[in-house]
Formats: structure tokens, sequence, C-alpha cells
């Protein structure tokens, strides 16, 4: 079957011919180009900058959607295009060209990131108005959408970590681009670092898929695949798997995330919610053919997602942090679609269903969170929130969309593409198919708990404002993205996901869906049934306790899964405990023997030396003639051994 | 007699010279007993010569005589150079090489 | 052609009672004489001393077949290597005596120790070595057709490139000495025409009175009378005047100020020592 799968989920890629997939590369130099006149400009730049970026990246989105229409135009099996940019590397046998894909997949993800990448850059505009730098955040936020394009357009491994590795900077620059706050620096750097345990894993998968081989392009490997060993494939996935946790903030390399809100809004809404963190829900769908060739790795992606999407879920319950609260809620979707990639190509439509309609629904959620911050002095409480949906009407509509998007709401875009992931996890069959098939509807509820609970904070119940608190609505620059976001959130699921619109489309790279679209069946059948109704109890049991009830300004103590929620699971603990005190240690018991054995032989030895030539040194009187009589002991010393050589 | 004690006498004189090196402090002394050494070396090249009949060790004499005057005039003018500057012919003194 | 060797020393190539005695006698006189190379105070005696070893071994090169050798020892060595000692001792000051007090601590002992432990198996070691007959020269020099041309043939023929060499030493030598024996002039020479000048406008246009005249001692230490029968300072070579206080009573500020600077004023009666008309190299005595 694997075989039958791989002859048909990579059709023949064919070499661009001319028009606007030839000028692919376009998509990536345009932003490029932005960032390098921002960041080169200097402060000429500062009264147009962040236009040059809006344009640049809403550039790059004209021509993904111009690519777009140009790959609806062919027919199906050729709609995988390989345009060569120039050869990169080549060093013997070994040579990796700059080259991009430009397929159903990679085009999906190009135009999510130009496209909310595009919204967002707007929404930069008013949000980032008073911040002295901007310019050098919008060169960043241009830096980002080139690198994760170049990730996404990458038709081999190396150039995909090109990308890769250009993410994670721009990430680390976006999250410690308050580099004044100490919480931001130390954030970008424990991303940073978190991001590198994953990039180790990526590289050493790169490695291993080289060696095996001897190539990293994507079509050679995949046609390879049946022909390696089932321990290289399972080796080679898991540590993609690694690379892909480190990235989307999968257990364990989760603690990142949370600590990335320290970044601006806008840059936890595209990069920290809609668009990097799923790149490792790409890696795995686009390595796909490695995966199906490793029962063992996909049975370990669907756990892992299976484990964040709860503990996501259960950290996005007890957060009082709006950003933390939400990106509680992110690690838990992004579980579902790991969950979703980790099924296989049963689960492969789903999983970048949910991860398009997610990118839209959360950023919008993540950029009316930020509306409210911004109207609110910063503020990021939520306990310090509360009847804010008369004042902010249009951000309340906005994030109103967004959070019935997400806890699954009927014909909206989460209830689409969630019911994928449920159905898909139900229909992989088994007892896994059941337990991670339940796992997805018990997190169903409690994404309805924790957006409910954030959605009550925050708008409905008492005004538990601080005293110098105005809250106002944003400006149009920030309220026009809401607004489209919002209608992204409300019927993109639809348009994607009735007739399997989208599944058909990928179906050139991840396979046909396995069955009809049937609305019926989606509506009716108990798992889905059973998820709208936890759904419903956790907005009522959200509803009783923060809407109806009087909520304290400062948290209560709670019991000790509340504690263990808001220490986000003792992830943190976990990692000091594990690996940052043996750490320390290793490195204390490193400088302790540098200190004592390495330097006490190189001391010890300087010490003798200089013990040695303090005495030695007296010998050099500076009188001629003591050393002439060093002469005449060595000659006396010459004719003694003459002589005794000669009688003995 | 044996020819030897012409050897003996050269070590002798070699010996008295070196001491002479050692232990005076006036250069031009020294000097003189440099070249006392050189005589002695002379003799024995000379009383070799004789023992083995060959003209060799007197030739070698030779060039170690005209060796040796050029190394007096070179001398000298070094230590009259340092005589000049530093007003002392004491080879204890010229230690500008020691800090 | 039967022409007798030109052979002036006849000594036989074995070693004779005659030769014996002659050893004995005048090795013992160039190894005291080389002792007292060492040990005398001043290096004149040092240098005579030397004169001494050099003409013992020069007599000793004559015994030993080399007629050559002796000459040149006793021309250039005694001749001209010595007199160059000489010269420089008087520039550096012949009558300057060292201190024997050695000023490195035990380096004394430790060189007689040294020494010791250099001669006393040198020696032993060449005692215990017989050497017999020597063969000598005689059957060399009659085919040669005499002791020069032998030596001659080989330096010119055999040796050449060391012969050479050992010329192109001596001239760089040379050279070398005339670079480190020339000493810059510090200040413009001056004229003839400048000392008249100075000579008229200063104190004594006349001549400064020669020491001793008319004094009871004709030495330079002697100060001149005048006619009524005291004493003329001036006619004191400054630098004597300078040592010796007592003479320095009387004598013209402008000289007594001059010591030891170049004399220029100073006629001819009063220098009578030879530093007298130098005039760049200034006080060489101590």
């Amino acid at each position: 079957m694997t075989s039958m799968l791989a002859a048909d989920v990579h059709a023949v890629t064919t070499a661009a011919d001319g028009g606007v997939l030839s000028y692919a590369w376009l998509m990536i130099a345009l932003p490029l180009l932005g960032a390098a006149v921002l960041l080169l400009g200097g402060r000429r730049t500062n009264a147009w900058g962040h236009w040059l970026a809006i344009a640049a990246a809403l550039a790059s989105f004209v021509w993904a959607v111009l690519s777009l229409v140009q790959l609806l135009g062919r027919t199906p099996e050729e709609r995988s295009v390989s345009v060569h940019v120039y050869q990169w590397i080549k060093v013997g046998g070994f040579d990796i060209d700059l080259s991009l894909l430009v397929d159903p997949l990679s085009i999906t993800f190009a135009l999510l990131i130009t496209g909310v990448g595009s919204l967002i850059h707007i929404y930069s505009v008013g949000y980032m108005a008073h911040d002295e730098n901007r310019r050098r955040f919008f060169a960043y936020l241009n830096l980002f959408v080139a690198a994760m394009l170049v990730l996404v357009l990458a038709d081999n491994y190396a150039v995909l970590f090109l990308g890769w590795e250009g993410v994670g900077l721009a990430s680390y620059l976006l999250i410690g681009f308050w580099q004044h706050k100490p919480s931001a620096a130390v954030a970008a750097k424990k991303a940073f670092l978190i991001n590198r345990v994953g990039d180790i894993g990526l590289l050493v998968s790169i490695m291993l898929l080289f060696t095996t081989f001897g190539t990293v392009a994507f079509s050679p490997v995949f046609g390879a695949v049946d022909g390696a060993g089932q321990g290289v494939m399972t080796a080679v996935g898991l540590l993609l798997l690694l690379g892909a946790c480190g990235k989307s903030a999968q257990l364990p390399l989760q603690a990142w995330l949370l600590d990335a809100m320290e970044g601006p809004t806008p840059v936890s809404a595209l990069i920290h919610a809609a668009t990097m963190v799923t790149a490792g829900v790409y890696l795995i769908v686009r390595s796909g053919p490695i995966f199906e060739a490793a029962p063992t790795a996909q049975l370990v992606v669907t756990i892992v997602g299976a484990a964040t999407l709860l503990a996501g879920a259960i950290i996005g319950c007890a957060k009082d942090d709006i950003k933390k609260a939400l990106a509680g809620s992110t690690m838990s979707q992004i579980g579902y679609m790991t969950l979703a990639a980790g099924l296989g190509p049963i689960g492969y439509a789903a999983a970048i269903a949910h991860l398009v309609t997610h990118g839209f629904f959360k950023a919008g959620l993540f950029l009316g969170a930020g509306s409210v911050m911004h109207a609110m002095n910063d503020e990021v409480d939520m306990r310090r929130y509360g009847g804010l949906r008369t004042v902010m009407p249009v951000t309340f509509a906005t994030f109103g969309a967004g959070y019935l998007a997400i806890i699954g709401v009927p014909f909206l875009s989460g209830w689409w593409t969630k019911e994928g992931i449920i159905q898909a996890a139900f229909d992989s069959g088994g007892l896994t198919g059941q337990i991670l098939g339940w796992v997805t509807v018990l997190g169903a509820g409690l994404t309805a708990f924790y957006m409910s609970r954030i959605m009550f904070l925050t708008f409905f119940g008492e005004k538990r404002w601080a005293e110098d608190a105005h809250p106002h609505e944003s400006p149009t620059t920030m309220t026009v993205p809401m607004i489209v976001l919002a209608v992204g959130s409300v019927a993109l699921g639809a348009v994607l996901v009735v007739n399997y619109t989208l599944a058909h489309f990928l179906a050139p790279v991840v396979g046909a869906p396995h069955h009809e679209f049937d609305l019926v069946h989606m509506l009716t059948s108990p798992y889905s049934l059973a998820a709208l109704a936890l759904m419903v109890v956790g907005v009522g049991y959200a509803w009783l306790r923060y809407a109806r009830s009087e909520v304290p300004v400062t948290a209560p103590k709670g019991n000790f899964i509340t504690v263990a929620a808001r220490e986000e699971l003792y992830g943190n603990a976990i990692n000091e405990g594990l690996f940052m005190r043996p750490g320390q240690q290793l490195t204390r018991a490193a400088v302790a023997f540098d200190d004592h054995a390495v330097d006490g032989v190189v001391n010890g030895v300087a010490r003798s030396v200089r013990a040695a030539s303090e005495n030695l040194r007296l010998m050099q009187t500076g009188f001629a003639r003591s050393y002439a009589l060093t002469m005449l002991f060595g000659a006396a010393v010459v004719l003694a051994t003459t002589l005794g050589v000669n009688l003995a | 007699m044996d020819p030897m004690n012409y050897i003996v006498l050269a070590a002798i004189v070699f010996t008295i010279g070196a001491v002479g090196v050692l232990v005076r402090r006036n250069a031009i002394i020294v000097f003189m007993c440099v070249e006392l050494m050189l005589n002695a070396c002379n003799l024995a090249f000379v009383a070799f010569s004789r023992m083995h009949g060959g003209i060799e060790g007197q030739v070698i004499a030779f060039f170690v005589m005209v060796v040796a005057a050029a190394e007096v005039v070179v001398g000298l003018a070094i230590i009259m150079q340092i005589f000049r500057t530093r007003r002392s012919a004491s080879i204890d003194d010229a230690n500008l090489l020691k800090n | 052609m039967n022409t007798v060797p030109l052979q002036t020393t006849a000594v036989s190539a074995a070693v004779g009672g005659g030769e014996a005695a002659t050893f004995y006698v005048l090795g013992t006189l160039v190894v005291l004489a080389a002792l007292g190379v060492v040990f005398s105070r001043k290096a004149v005696y040092s240098a005579l001393m030397m004169a001494v070893v050099m003409i013992g071994l020069a007599v000793f090169y004559g015994i030993n077949q080399a007629p050559f050798l002796m000459v040149v020892q006793i021309v250039v060595y005694t001749g001209a290597v010595l007199m160059l000692f000489l010269f420089v001792l008087m520039l550096v000051g012949v009558s300057s005596s060292d201190s024997l007090v050695e000023t490195i601590r035990g380096h004394r002992l430790l060189t007689a120790v040294i020494a010791l432990c250099f001669l006393v198996p040198l020696v032993s070691g060449l005692a215990a070595i017989t050497a017999g007959e020597p063969v000598g020269l005689s059957a060399g020099v009659a085919a040669a057709g005499g002791s020069i041309p032998w030596i001659a043939g080989e330096i010119i023929y055999r040796y050449v490139i060391a012969f050479e060499a050992t010329g192109a030493l001596l001239i760089t030598a040379v050279l070398g000495a005339l670079v480190l024996a020339h000493s810059a002039r510090t200040k413009k020479k001056r004229t003839q025409r400048q000392m008249s000048q100075d000579r008229i406008r200063g104190d004594h246009p006349t001549p400064l009175p020669g020491p001793g005249t008319y004094a009871r001692h004709n030495a330079i230490d002697m100060p001149a009378l005048l006619p009524d029968g005291s004493v003329s300072q001036l006619s004191i070579n400054p630098v004597l005047a300078a040592r010796n206080p007592e003479l320095q009573h009387g004598v013209p500020e402008d000289l007594s100020y001059s010591i030891g600077a170049a004399p220029d004023e100073k006629p001819d009666t009063a220098a009578s020592d030879n530093d007298g008309q130098r005039e760049d190299e200034g006080s060489w005595t101590r």
C-alpha cells in the first residue's frame, strides 16, 4: 500500500516553463529586499519603511495568488513545479541546488504566510505606531516572511533547513524585540536554545538522509524510501519529529512558547500562532513518505500530538495572562494538527486544513488580544479586564468570531476542520484510533472551556479595570485586519472542507481523500455529537464560573491541577531539574577540573619552571668570565670523556 | 727525551692562558692570555709536524698566526672603542647586555 | 742538481741530549713567563712576560725544524702584535695597575679547580703516550729543496683557498679596525686663524713660561721661577696642577677651570707630555 501511495502521492515534478511560476523566487526575494532596505537604510527609512514592508508582503501575496491561479490552470498531475534558482553547493558528489518546489502544499502555506502576514503587517502599523523602533520591527517581520517562504518553498531538506534557521532567527529577534525588558531578552534566548535542540534533530536527520540516499532533495528521497531499512527510517522519522517538536512547541520542547509571548502581540499572532509554529506540522506532512515507512515514528508523532493537545489545553485553562492562555491554546491546536499528521495520509489533509483555519482564527484572536491590551495600557491580566464588549465593539465582534470558530460551533471554520481531525482519528481504526479520537473529543471540550473563560473574563462580567485604564476602540489599521481575519474565521472552513476542496487540491502531494464528503455524517456521527456536547458543557461551566459569579482580581489559590497548570505543568521545572541543574553541575565540575587539574598542571609547570629559572638565573651573572669558565668546564668534561672512552 | 714533552708543555701553557682569561679583568691582559693559548696550540702543531714528518702542522700554525693577527687588530680596536665610551678596560664593566 | 738544501737549523729528527737540556731550561722559563703574564699586577709587565714566552716559543719552533715559523713568530708576534698591545696599553694608561681582588664570589677557586681538572687528566693522558722517535722533516725538506719552498708550495698550491681566505680576512680586519678606531669629530675643527685670534684676545698673548725654568729641578712638575724668585703657576701643566693640590695655588682661573678639557692655548712649553697637542681625543689619563 505504501508503495502505491508513494506512486500516486508524488506526481511528476515538472520544471517551470516560464510565466509566474518561473519567478516564484520573487515571493521570497521581495520581503527579503524589504528587510534589507529597512535594516541597511537606517533612520532614513523611518518615515516610509513600514509602508515598504507592507508593499513587499502584499506583493509577495499577490505573486502567491498568481502562482495559485497558474497552478489551478494545470492538470492535477502537473501541479508540482520545480523552479531552479541556482546551484548552491557542489562538492564532489554532494550537490544542492537552491531550487523551489511550487506544489499545492507549498502554495497553500505560501498563501497563508503572505496573506495573514500582510494583514498583520497592516495591523502592526497601528499597534507599533508609538514604538521608536517600528522600522526595525517591520524589517524583522519581512525577514520572517522571507525565511518562512524559503522553508515551505524549498524542494530539498538543505534549503528547508536554511528557512528553518531563518525563521528561528526572526523569531528570536522578534521575541526579544523589546530587549530592554530582561524578561523579553531571556524569553528570546530560551526560545532560541530550545529550538536549537529541535534543530539538531532536523540536522541529524538530514545527514542520515544524505548518508542513506546520497541526496537531500524531496522527490529522490521519497522515491527511494521503500528501499531503505525500517530502522533508518524510524530514526529519521523520530529525528524529524524532534525538529518539528522544537519549532511547533510540542512536548517535550514546548516550554519556550509561553515565554515567547513577551514579544509584541503581532509577532505572537503571526509567528507564534499562525505560521512559524506550524512549520513542524508542515515538516511532518511534507516528509509523509518517510513517516509512512516508519510506523513506530508515526505512532510517536500521534502520541506527542495527543499529549500536547491535552497539556496545552490544561495550561490554557489556568493562565490569567491573556496571551499565555492563547499560547496554551496554540500548543493545543498544533497538537491536533500533529496528531492528524501522525495518522498518515488519512489525516494530512485534515491537518493542513485545520492549520489554515487555525492560522486565521488564532491570528484574529491574538490581534484581538493585542487590541485589548492596546486599549488597557498593555495590561495582560484577564482578571483586570471585564465588560469590554460595549467599549470595544469591533474587537469584541472579531474576537467573538474567532472564539466561536475555535470552540467548534457548527459551520464555522474551526468546526469543519476539527471535525475532520476527530473523524480521521476515529477512522484510523483500532484501539489507538479510539484513544486518539476520544482525546481529540476531550480536547474540544477543554478548548470550549478555556476559550470561553478568556471570552467571558475579557468581554463580559464586571469591569475590573485598573484605575487609570481608559479603554477605547483601536484605529482602523488595526481593526481592518481583524475584520478580514474574522471573516476568514467564519467562512474559510466551509470553503476548504465542503466537498473536500482543499483535500482534492492537495491530493497530488498527500494522497486523495479516503471517502466522499458527507455533511450528514459529520453532523450526526456519535463522536461529533459527543464533541458538541462537551463543547456545550465547557462553555456552560465557564459561563457559570466567569460570567455569572464574581471573579476575584487576584487569582485564588486553586486546587493542585490549577496550580500545576499555572506552572505550565512544571515544564520549566522539569527542564531545570533534568537539564539545567545537571548542566550547571557539569559546568561547575568542568570549571573546577579546569581550575584545579588543568590549570594546576599548567600553573605547576609554570611555577616549577619559574622556580628553576629563579635559581638558574643566578648563573647569569653578566660576567663574561663566568661564561668562559663554563666553557672551560665543558672542555674538561669533553676531555675526561675522551680519556674515559679511550681508557675503557 | 720524548717529543711528547713539547705537547705537555703546550698543554701547560694553554691551561695557564685559560686561567688568565678567566681570572684577569683587564681586557688587554685577557687578550694576551688568548694569544698565549693560541701560541700553545701552535707549539703543539709544530711538534706534531716534526713527529709525523709532514709540513701540514706548520702550515696550520702559520694560518693560526695570521688569524690571530687579524683577531688582535679587531679585538684591540674594540677594546679601544669600549674604553673611549666607558672609560674602562675591565671586561666586567662591559655588561650592557645584562639588564 | 746537487745543491745542498738551504738548511739553517741543523737539527736532526732525533731528540738529542742538547735539545732535552734546552727544552727543560727554556720550558721552565716559558712556563714561568706565562704565569707572569697571568699574575702580573701591571699590564705592561704582562706584555713583557708575553714577549719572553713568545721568544721562547720561537726557539722551540726552531728546534722543531720550523725555521720559517720561528722567524714569523718573532717578526709578526713579538714584533708586530705585541707592539700593538703595547700601543693600546699606552693609550689606555701604561701605569694603570689592576686590582687583583676578585669580584665574583668563588670564581677564582672554581677556576683553579676546573683548570686542574682540565690540566691533570690532559697531562697524565699525554704522558701515558710514548711517541717514539719523531720522523722528522729532513726527507721532505730535501725533496722540496728546502723548508721554506716546501711550506710555500703547500700554501700556494694545496691550501691556496685558505690562503686567499686569510688574505680576505686580514683586509676585512684592517677595515674593521679602521671603522672601530675612527671617531667622529664632535665639534668643528679650529682653524689656525681662530687659534691665533683667541690667543691675542686672551690673557697671555705670549707663551706661558715653561716648567722648571730657573728652578732647581728641570722636571715638568716643577714650576718655573719668575725673575723675582716667586713661583710661576702658569708654568705647570694644568693636569698636574689639578692632581696636586699644592700646585693649584695661584693657577689662573681660566686654566684651572679648563682642567681635563682640551688645552687650547697651552704653549708647547707647558705641554711636555704627549697629550699636549691633542684636541679631540680629550683627556686620556684617568
